[in-house]
């Protein structure tokens, strides 16, 4: 099967992928590469929070929460 | 520059950084012992803490400087932390060694802080912490190879079991005494930009320096990879010509050349990293990460998770309000027997009453606060060094980000419930300032428990007692609610406009690291525990004392108190019903001649919208250093003598038959009654929450705001709510 590009926000609960890319070069774009999100990267998702916003990963062997409005600047690729 | 002692003796400084929660603050305690010198770094709200290095024969201070995940500055309180590394912050002498402190279950992340640090041309020692769990959890860390790869010591340490600490106490001697060359520029991950970017760091340099301008090569590498950042802006402002543009247009052609800003610095660190921990470190996934997974899976759950956490609260807060009544009751009761100690030395005049309603008075208002502000941070530093905090944190973001705050602002106003001034001392779990800032500014309006005996003397007096739905419902305890929630739902729009005009820009940011669960360490949270105490004592403590004695003088003076001095002691002699009657009508004149009551007659026209005769007005401006006097005051102001309650009868009686001088209308109607609950409500009557603001961010700007703020809705409201209730009736 062909890789699937899209974004951070639709990976399920225990579903991992890779990072593509960041979008945008503001404060963001620039905290979430910092934290180590960067392409070719490898993430996973743990679980949402209880109101379904934010939302709980595993990168770079660290667990981190992110928004949404944060997630969605994430492009990945996910071998569907 | 280096610092000079009294003995002539040099001072030499060291720096600590690391991430967050990598235990840096233990090993500052471990390193200094208790005795830290807390200040503010001048301009900013970041605090400054110093330390002494203990158990060395040289003189070594150690700045603990506040975590971080990069030294990219956006703001002037990011910039902290690069200025004082760089020796760039005029009132503190430049550190000649930095200790950066890491995390070996997380080891790429913070070496990514220290790959900038290992830039700046300062020596390093790189500090492995927690390595107790290192070995416990099997991962495995080759110190010696890292330490030949960087040129630098590399230590390990267990700052919660003191191990490693004097090892480490020797390194950093050791480097201070032999001055090693450095990194060479091939070592470092700078060498790895791409080298368009060292073309146009080089031209930048140049051209600045043909400019009179000389900032360190770091400086000018975060000029040109932050867009809109710290140095970027300060130099812009520098009133340097042309130099926005040269920015603009570097960042234009390194885009042009493929090397997108900011993305090729984070890049090429974190290869650097790779390369640097290959073979020195094992990546695999730590057992405490996926064992956190699990426990995760149930305290984030849907419903579990949100039952869990009210779960929490509900003992935290019940917690504070059980465990705080006997402390405080104490409290109180030594309170009552100083004073009674004071009157049985001295007689009554104005030294007695200055020690007694003064000194005491504000001592005992301050101590009050103690137990509640020691068990809220008990629990604090537990939920926090266990983990569990920014789960809450994370559970509750949804919710406080619809008025554009931050999961992290939950607790800090939850607690003010109980009371605002360990609620604003809890903001500083929030890392983001401009959310701390607006948390900080609404924590007053949450209504705490001082406002509930001010609640409850009205409602009781003027609320009629009816009931509905078959006696279920009864419009006391209505109206009680609402004014418990009034605060609440009127700080929604005060944050909206908080965030809109004072602390715009930023977007709203949540990228929160959920460390894995562990067990809280006692060293760590009784630390925590002592140093808020000492804190609140302390900084707000002096100044919450001091407006008390000026209250005081201004209900003292100018009046003559012989009369009531000879009155009160006789009646310490034999106590008499027509005597105590005699003195209470005295202290209600001489409190009406007083300085605070000639204000309260010229301000009358003022409170008048409102509802309220001068003598409200009076007891609402002596209640400005604590509202819950005002039951007191008014109790003396319609002269029944001091030390009523607001279950007593008699106050209750009086205050109905009060009545205005001009047509015998009572002064007490639900309107009233109402106006005085609504002004209550919002007003910022409590001088140890604005001296805790005042604390918190290192400036009156603040505490005035708030006050200002505060009253000015307060009014408002009180006007509105009786200005309704007449037009109803």
């Amino acid at each position: 099967m062909s890789p699937v590009k899209t974004t951070l926000d639709e990976l399920h609960p225990g579903e991992t992928a890779v990072i593509v890319e960041i979008i945008g070069d503001d404060v963001v774009a620039s905290r979430l590469m910092e934290m180590g999100l960067i392409e070719d990267e490898t993430i996973g998702m743990i679980g949402r929070a209880p109101m379904g916003d934010p939302t709980e990963y595993s990168v770079r062997g660290y667990r981190i929460s992110l928004r949404k409005n944060e997630s969605v600047r994430v492009i990945i690729r996910k071998d569907s | 520059m280096l610092a000079q002692t009294v003995t002539g003796q040099n001072v030499r400084v060291v720096a600590l950084i690391g991430n967050p929660n990598t235990g840096k603050s233990s090993l500052f305690n471990a390193l200094c012992g208790m005795n830290a010198r807390v200040g503010n770094y001048p301009g900013v709200t970041v605090e400054q803490k110093v330390g002494r290095l203990s158990g060395s024969t040289e003189l070594i201070d150690v700045i603990d400087l506040p975590g971080t995940y990069s030294l990219a500055a956006r703001s002037a309180d990011e910039a902290v932390a690069v200025n004082v590394l760089s020796g760039e912050l005029p009132q503190q002498t430049a550190p000649e060694l930095a200790i950066v402190i890491l995390d070996a279950s997380n080891v790429e992340r913070n070496l990514y802080l220290f790959s900038q640090v290992y830039e700046l041309g300062i020596p390093v020692i790189a500090v492995f912490n927690m390595w107790d769990r290192v070995e416990s959890e099997g991962l495995s860390v080759d110190a010696e190879l890292l330490s030949k790869r960087l040129g630098v010591p590399v230590l390990c340490t267990s700052a919660n079991r003191r191990r490693g600490i004097e090892q480490l106490k020797r390194a950093i001697e050791e480097s201070l005494s032999n001055r090693t060359d450095g990194p060479k520029p091939e070592q470092l991950a700078r060498a790895m930009f791409p080298p368009a970017f060292h073309q146009e760091t080089l031209a930048l340099t140049n051209w600045l320096a043909e400019n009179g301008r000389k900032p360190s090569m770091y400086q000018v590498d975060r000029m040109l990879i932050d867009t809109d950042g710290h140095f970027q802006k300060t130099i812009c402002q520098s009133g340097l010509p042309g130099i926005a543009d040269r920015i603009d247009e570097a960042r234009k052609r390194l885009g042009e050349a493929g090397c997108k800003v900011p993305m090729f610095e984070t890049k090429a660190r974190y290869a650097w990293v790779r390369k640097l921990i290959d073979g020195a470190v094992t990546r695999q996934e730590s057992r405490s990460a996926s064992s956190s997974d699990r426990i995760d899976r149930w305290l984030t759950h849907r419903w579990i998770g949100m039952l869990f956490f009210v779960l929490v609260m509900f003992l935290v807060f019940q917690s504070i309000t059980l465990f705080a009544k006997l402390p405080m009751d104490g409290i109180e009761w030594l309170q009552g027997q100083s004073s009674s100690l004071v009157e049985s030395v001295l007689g009554p005049g104005a030294l007695r009453s200055l020690i007694v309603d003064g000194v005491i008075a504000g001592f005992g208002g301050v101590m009050m606060f103690l137990p509640q502000i020691a068990i809220l941070f008990l629990f604090i530093a537990i939920l926090e060094d266990c983990g569990y905090m920014a789960r809450a944190a994370f559970v509750m973001d949804k919710l406080m980000s619809s008025v554009g705050l931050s999961g992290k602002s939950f607790l800090p106003l939850m607690s003010s419930f109980a009371c605002a001034v360990p609620g604003i001392m809890a903001t500083r779990t929030i890392e983001s300032r401009k959310d701390r800032m607006v948390t900080l500014l609404i924590a007053p309006l949450m209504s705490c428990s001082a406002r509930l005996p001010v609640y409850i003397l009205m409602v009781s007096a003027f609320v009629p007692a009816t009931r509905y739905a078959g006696g279920w419902i009864s419009l006391q305890g209505i109206v009680l609610m609402v004014m418990q929630s009034l605060g609440a739902i009127v700080a929604i729009p005060v944050a909206w406009v908080l965030k809109q005009f004072f602390f715009p820009g930023e977007p709203a940011t949540f990228l929160m690291e959920l460390h894995s669960y562990k067990w809280p360490s006692v060293r760590v949270i009784q630390q925590r525990v002592w140093e808020r105490v000492v804190a609140f004592v302390v900084r707000a403590g002096s100044l919450i004392v001091c407006t008390s004695i000026l209250v005081w003088a201004a209900a003292y003076f100018p009046g003559d108190h012989t009369q009531l001095d000879t009155i009160l002691i006789e009646l310490e002699q034999k106590p008499s019903e027509a005597l105590q009657q005699q003195a209470n009508v005295l202290r209600s004149e001489l409190i009406e001649s007083s300085f605070l009551g000639m204000v309260g007659h010229r301000i009358e026209p003022i409170v008048k919208p409102l509802g309220w005769d001068w003598k409200i007005g009076v007891a609402t401006i002596a209640s400005f250093p604590a509202r819950e006097v005002i039951i007191a005051t008014l109790g003396t102001i319609y002269s029944l003598g001091s030390g009523e309650t607001h279950e007593s009868e008699g106050l209750q009686e009086k205050l109905k038959a009060a009545r205005w001088p001009e047509d015998g209308r009572p002064v007490f109607t639900l309107g009233t009654a109402l106006s005085i609950m609504v002004f209550f409500a919002l007003c910022a009557q409590c001088s140890a929450t604005l001296m805790t603001i005042r604390r918190e961010t290192n400036s009156w700007r603040w505490p005035i705001f708030s006050f200002v703020y505060m009253t000015t809705l307060a009014y408002i409201g009180a006007w509105l709510t009786y200005q309704c209730c007449q037009w109803w009736s």
